[in-house]
């Protein structure tokens, strides 16, 4: 039992870093936020896991609110925004496809060096997920700092947020508190940046935010 | 009945040095007209001096603080105590642990305070002059004395002035080279504290180069009389300050009876009547020095007494 | 226990704070204010010198604040209680003179609130017994200092002088952050109890001190970290500089102590052989610069710096003695460094009530501009003298006592082995003794230009003595000065304690031994007896008296002044203070400040008057902080790219940041 625990928890992780590289090879916003879904479904489902394996039901309450809130209700509402937005164009990815994979397999080979060789005492199964959920989050930056666009960046912080939760979940006896406050916390940024983007919206009639740089006026 | 003792011969110490003190002035005068070829005025001159200004009355101008007229007191004791500290004839006196010779030089300093605020006072160009010179020099004979002070400490084990006397008139010091630097800085100091020639002229009281004398030019009276004493008393007090610690030979041991005492007086009137001579010789043989030559005199001095200190640490061997 | 008192009361200063803020406009609100500071501090200093005299245990207390899994720990032990001695006696003093002087303040809203904020903070830095909780006491020193220093911020020159507190403050307060950081490692356990046991500091002992004289020695002010003190000492108004330069500094030596001596302990003989030069350059530098300022209140801010660098000559003494060995004689340095810290606590005060009631009554700290003011001031200018006296280090008063005992130890380096001690210790009070004696120059000019000679200006003429309150605090700060000069005893055996807690050795008890005589080490070596002297003195100055005045005459006669015949009425041709301080220039000013005298005389004939003029440059300022200050404005001036970024670019930033650190992480581990 102990090594199917292990090889469930390895193989939902792993997927999860490898949901995060297809985010960053979307070019499309409807696709992006798909693909982001799942990355909420499979990260619930991670969290699902270890709560069967770590005995812990409260663990369940932190699926739960993953898959609500982030597989369906952001998405959900992402989707609405675009719509009203009416955004239909590509995304530009300011950095090639090729290139921002390439730097993700590396922030990946680098999350795994540091961790495995930082966390020496830990267990082996806490080891791997701690580096899983690095490489999750180092992704979701690369996401946000590759993506022009508002809703890129809104997305990439979010798998960024996803991460931080699977490395929480992965150590043993995180308390509820801490997950619910981070769950609305994700919720609460969540509203401003859609908000935000509204105001942007209104104002300068584009979501891309060079145009933000144009209205500071110094912008060369 | 101890306690009274010790009083008395502290009493006697203390006449003793203020009784001297002219006498010495007075001779090393009488000296220097005799080398200079003139037949100067006697020896007891100081003390006639002393009892006209005594008994003349005193002028001070129309705005003179308390401070202008409190001061020559002030100066006259802080001297005197400082003076009746220093070992003349006997060693071991029942005071003489009041302070040892830091405090003694830190004593001659607030007398020089005082004077130097006195200088100030009336707000006359000569008096600012005399007292921003004579602090000058105060400071830069302040750590050629506090070296001196290291390496005497450092030989005797003490800075108590009759423990240092003791411990030099035992038979276990010989001769060392760093005591001759220490008593050769200690003789520029001395020079240098005491106005006398080549940093300072006692004997002119008009031109620029006058230091002690210009501080004290508004004193007059029962004033002037109280710090001409107080002069001799700082000059026979470092007199008798490097016989007691360079020739100890004659000072009566702690615990002797008068007769000791009596040789020990002796010892010491003779121990003067040298040192009066050879400060006349010296001061007839050179000429008095630029004020802003002053840094460099005493910059030998302290020099000398760092000298002293590093000849002692590598003949110590360690 | 002791520390519960003294946090409670420190809590009532700081609910004072808010108090004062709404109370400070009403006529009525700064004497109630101060009037319960003076209480509170009274009440503090007289529970601490309790403890030292019962000679209690130490206590503790942890409150739940700070750091969630610490706490916030406090300790009141015989160091922290001789130091809140200092504190609250200086505070006491500095609120009595409030009494009177604050009713002048033209703002009491900008120093009524912070004045109870900043006694708080001093007490807590005192009492603090974790890193957190000191760091935190300690940068709210600064910060309420600092607002005092800005109430009266109208003037620019306080504005500059804050802004240069502002960054050495914060510049401080780095370096003791990262010396903190080295002393409790990775392990994160700030407690002091388990810095003192871990046996770290050994391992960066030189990078340790170095950061500890950077961050202590800067609020201290260590040449030559001291620029900031000059400026904003007298800035203030004066009985918050009265605090500043004879509190302040305090707490800043504890910080060192606490830290060297406590928390390092074993130190090498190296650390006091810096220590013990970098006073002794301190010492004669910070009185230099005293003796070329003619403004009242700076100078006695740059004598602040000499002081410092006396106690420092100590500190390092007793670090090298205990580097090896030699507890009597590292005790002996101890005991005279506090005793010093004392000592100038109680005199620098006085100075700068003296300072503060001449600047009330004639508006000039320059004091080119008074002079005379012994007979419109009288008892001002007696209680100045007093300290005039006693700062000059000048027997029988209490400046005295405490460098003859630094002087003592001095004395018995001989016996230390190593040869950069046996050099340098000398030629340190060669040092000391150097600036002794400048420091009595430098005080006959100060009160000799004040108060001698005859008023300059016609607003010197018309000075009036100042108020009640300030007279009396006045008079009892000199009375102080006089009785710990004449038995020093008292404050010696009361430092004793703290003195065993640090170095498990103390002086042998000073009071039993009669005539209250003083013997460091044993009575063959030295001794001295403040007393016997005073009483010496005393009575052949009086006995001179009378005698004179019965043997000789005693008429006196009022007359115009005689000058040698050469009077001139005008009182400008009076010795200024920069003609008195001349010769002092000439001999060091030209080494240290690069001096130079121009003298431009107008041709024969022509009627222009003739011109002299003396240039200084500040050595510390020119050769350290101009460049630095340049340095930092071209990088700014570069760097100022990076405030135009776009989101975008600073979230690259960020990440790149991130990743760089974890490739670190990754080839160093």
């Amino acid at each position: 039992m102990p090594d199917l625990a292990f090889d469930v928890a390895h193989l939902l992780a792993g997927s999860l870093v490898l949901v995060s590289l297809m985010l960053l090879y979307q070019d499309r916003l409807p696709a992006l936020i798909n693909v982001f879904a799942l990355h909420a479904i499979l990260l619930a489902a991670s969290v699902a896991w270890q709560a069967l394996v770590q005995d812990a039901p409260v663990l369940f309450v932190t699926a739960a609110i993953a898959l609500g809130f982030k597989g369906i209700i952001i998405p959900g509402a992402l989707r609405r925004i675009i719509v009203r937005l009416g955004i239909h164009r590509e995304i530009e990815p300011v950095v090639g496809i090729g290139p921002t994979m390439l730097a993700g397999m590396a922030l990946v080979a680098l999350s795994m060096v540091v961790m495995l060789r930082a966390t020496p005492a830990a267990s082996p199964f806490a080891r791997e997920d701690l580096a899983f959920a690095l490489s999750v989050l180092l992704l979701g930056l690369l996401m946000m700092v590759s993506r022009r666009n508002a809703v890129g960046q809104v997305i990439g912080f979010m798998s960024l947020e996803n991460g931080l939760i699977l490395a929480a979940t992965g150590a043993k006896g995180m308390p509820l508190v801490v997950e619910i406050s981070v769950a609305f916390s994700i919720l609460i940024a969540f509203i401003v940046i859609g908000i935000f983007l509204f105001r942007i919206r209104e104002r300068f009639d584009t979501v891309d935010l060079q145009a933000l740089d144009r209205a500071r006026g110094d912008q060369r | 009945m101890d306690l009274i003792l010790a009083f008395a011969t502290q009493g006697v110490q203390m006449l003793l040095v203020a009784a001297a003190a002219p006498l010495f002035t007075g001779a090393v005068r009488k000296i220097k007209s005799r080398l200079m070829r003139r037949v100067g005025p006697p020896v007891l001159q100081p003390y006639r001096d002393l009892a006209r200004l005594m008994r003349k009355e005193a002028v001070a101008a129309a705005n003179a603080s308390w401070l202008f007229r409190a001061t020559p007191y002030l100066v006259f004791a802080a001297t005197w105590v400082a003076a009746a500290l220093v070992p003349t004839f006997a060693t071991g006196l029942a005071f003489s642990w009041t302070a040892d010779l830091i405090a003694i030089i830190a004593l001659l300093g607030s007398a020089r305070f005082f004077l130097a605020l006195a200088g100030i006072d009336i707000g006359t160009s000569f008096g600012g002059i005399g007292s921003s010179r004579e602090m000058l020099i105060a400071s830069l004979a302040e750590p050629a004395m506090m070296m001196i002070i290291f390496v005497l400490a450092l030989i005797a084990g003490s800075t108590q002035l009759s423990n240092i006397a003791g411990f030099m008139a035992s038979s276990a010091v010989g001769l060392r080279v760093s005591l001759g630097l220490a008593l050769i800085a200690l003789i520029m100091v001395a020079i240098a504290e005491n106005a006398r020639i080549p940093i300072d002229n006692p004997a002119t009281h008009l031109e620029l180069t006058m230091v002690h004398e210009a501080m004290v030019l508004e004193y007059s009276g029962r004033h002037l009389s109280l710090i001409e004493l107080s002069a001799s008393l700082k000059l026979l007090l470092y007199v008798s300050l490097i016989a007691c610690v360079f020739t100890p030979w004659g000072l009566a041991p702690a615990d002797s009876g008068p007769i000791a005492w009596l040789t020990g007086i002796a010892a010491w009137l003779l121990k003067l009547l040298v040192a009066a001579f050879a400060l006349a010789l010296f001061e007839t043989s050179i000429a008095k020095m630029r004020v802003f030559r002053v840094p460099e005199f005493l910059g030998a001095a302290l020099m000398l007494g760092l000298l002293g200190a590093l000849l002692r640490f590598v003949s110590a061997g360690f | 226990m002791p520390v519960d008192f003294s946090l409670c009361l420190t809590a009532a200063f700081l609910l004072l704070s808010p108090v004062g803020a709404v109370i400070s406009n009403r006529r009525a609100g700064s004497p109630i204010l101060y009037t319960a500071s003076l209480l509170f501090s009274a009440a503090l200093a007289g529970n601490a010198l309790a403890f030292l005299i019962s000679g209690g245990e130490p206590s503790t207390d942890v409150l739940p604040l700070g750091i969630p899994w610490m706490g916030a720990h406090f300790r009141e032990d015989a160091l922290s209680a001789v130091f809140i001695v200092v504190i609250n006696l200086g505070a006491a003093g500095a609120s009595f003179y409030a009494l009177g002087y604050g009713r002048h303040e033209q703002e009491p809203r900008r120093v009524i609130p912070f004045y109870p904020a900043f006694l708080a903070a001093m007490n807590l830095v005192v009492l603090a017994d974790d890193a957190f909780s000191f760091l935190l006491s300690w940068e709210f020193m600064s910060l309420s200092s600092w607002a005092l220093v800005m109430a009266h911020h109208r003037a620019p020159a306080n504005v500059r002088a804050g802004f240069v507190y502002l960054v050495m403050a914060s510049f401080g307060t780095l370096a003791l952050l990262l010396a903190f950081g080295l002393l409790a490692g990775p392990d994160g356990n700030y407690a002091f109890d388990a810095i003192r046991g871990s046996g770290r500091a050994a391992a960066h002992s030189w990078l340790v001190l170095l950061l500890i004289l950077l961050g202590a020695g800067s609020k201290a002010g260590i040449v030559p970290l001291h620029v900031w003190l000059p400026l904003a000492h007298p800035a203030a108004p004066s009985h918050v500089s009265a605090l500043m330069s004879g509190v302040m500094t305090k707490v800043a030596i504890y910080g060192f102590i606490r830290i060297i001596f406590d928390l390092v302990g074993a130190p090498e003989w190296w650390q006091g052989m810096a220590v013990l030069v970098l006073g002794g350059i301190t010492a004669v530098i910070g009185v230099l610069y005293a003796l070329m300022e003619h403004d009242l209140k700076r100078l006695l801010a740059y004598h602040t710096i000499e002081n410092i660098g006396i106690i420092f000559i100590g500190l390092g003494l007793a670090l090298a003695f205990r580097s090896n060995g030699m507890p009597a004689a590292a005790a002996l340095s101890l005991t005279a460094a506090l005793f010093h810290v004392f000592n100038h606590s109680l005199f620098k005060s006085l100075l700068f009530f003296g300072s503060g009631a001449v600047l009330n009554s004639t508006g000039a700290r320059d004091m080119e501009q008074l002079g005379g003011l012994i007979h419109r001031m009288p008892q001002t200018a007696v209680a100045f003298l007093v300290g005039c006296v006693a700062i000059s280090a000048l027997p029988p008063l209490n400046g005295f006592a405490s460098e003859w005992m630094t002087f003592q130890a001095i004395l018995l380096s001989p016996s230390l082995p190593q040869w950069g001690l046996k050099l340098s210790v000398p030629a340190t009070g060669a040092l000391l003794a150097l600036s002794a004696a400048l420091a009595a120059a430098c005080f006959v000019k100060a009160f000799g230009v004040t108060f001698l000679g005859r008023p300059r200006t016609a607003r010197a003429a018309a000075a009036i003595e100042t108020d009640i309150f300030s007279r009396l605090t006045m008079f009892i700060w000199a009375g102080l000065c006089v009785l710990f000069g004449v038995l020093p005893a008292l404050a010696i055996d009361a430092i004793g304690p703290a003195v065993l807690g640090l170095l498990g050795a103390r002086l042998a008890p000073q009071l039993p031994i009669s005539w209250y005589l003083l013997v460091p080490i044993s009575e063959n070596r030295s001794s001295y007896d403040g007393l016997l002297v005073f009483l010496f003195i005393a009575l052949s100055a009086l006995f001179t008296a009378i005698a004179v005045h019965w043997l000789g005459s005693r008429a006196i006669r009022r007359s115009a002044i005689w000058d040698c015949g050469f009077p001139d009425p005008s009182p400008l041709a009076q010795y200024t203070a920069g003609s008195f301080a001349q010769p002092i220039r000439r001999v060091f000013g030209t080494l240290v400040f690069h001096a130079h005298e121009q003298v431009v005389i107008p041709a024969p004939g022509d009627v222009a008057p003739a011109r002299f003029h003396v240039t200084l440059q500040d050595p510390a300022w020119d050769g350290i902080y101009a460049p630095l200050a340049s340095a930092v404005s071209f990088a700014a001036g570069r760097l100022n790219v990076l405030q135009f970024l776009t989101i975008r670019r600073y979230l690259t930033l960020v990440f790149v940041t991130l990743v760089a650190l974890l490739v670190v992480l990754a080839i160093w581990t």
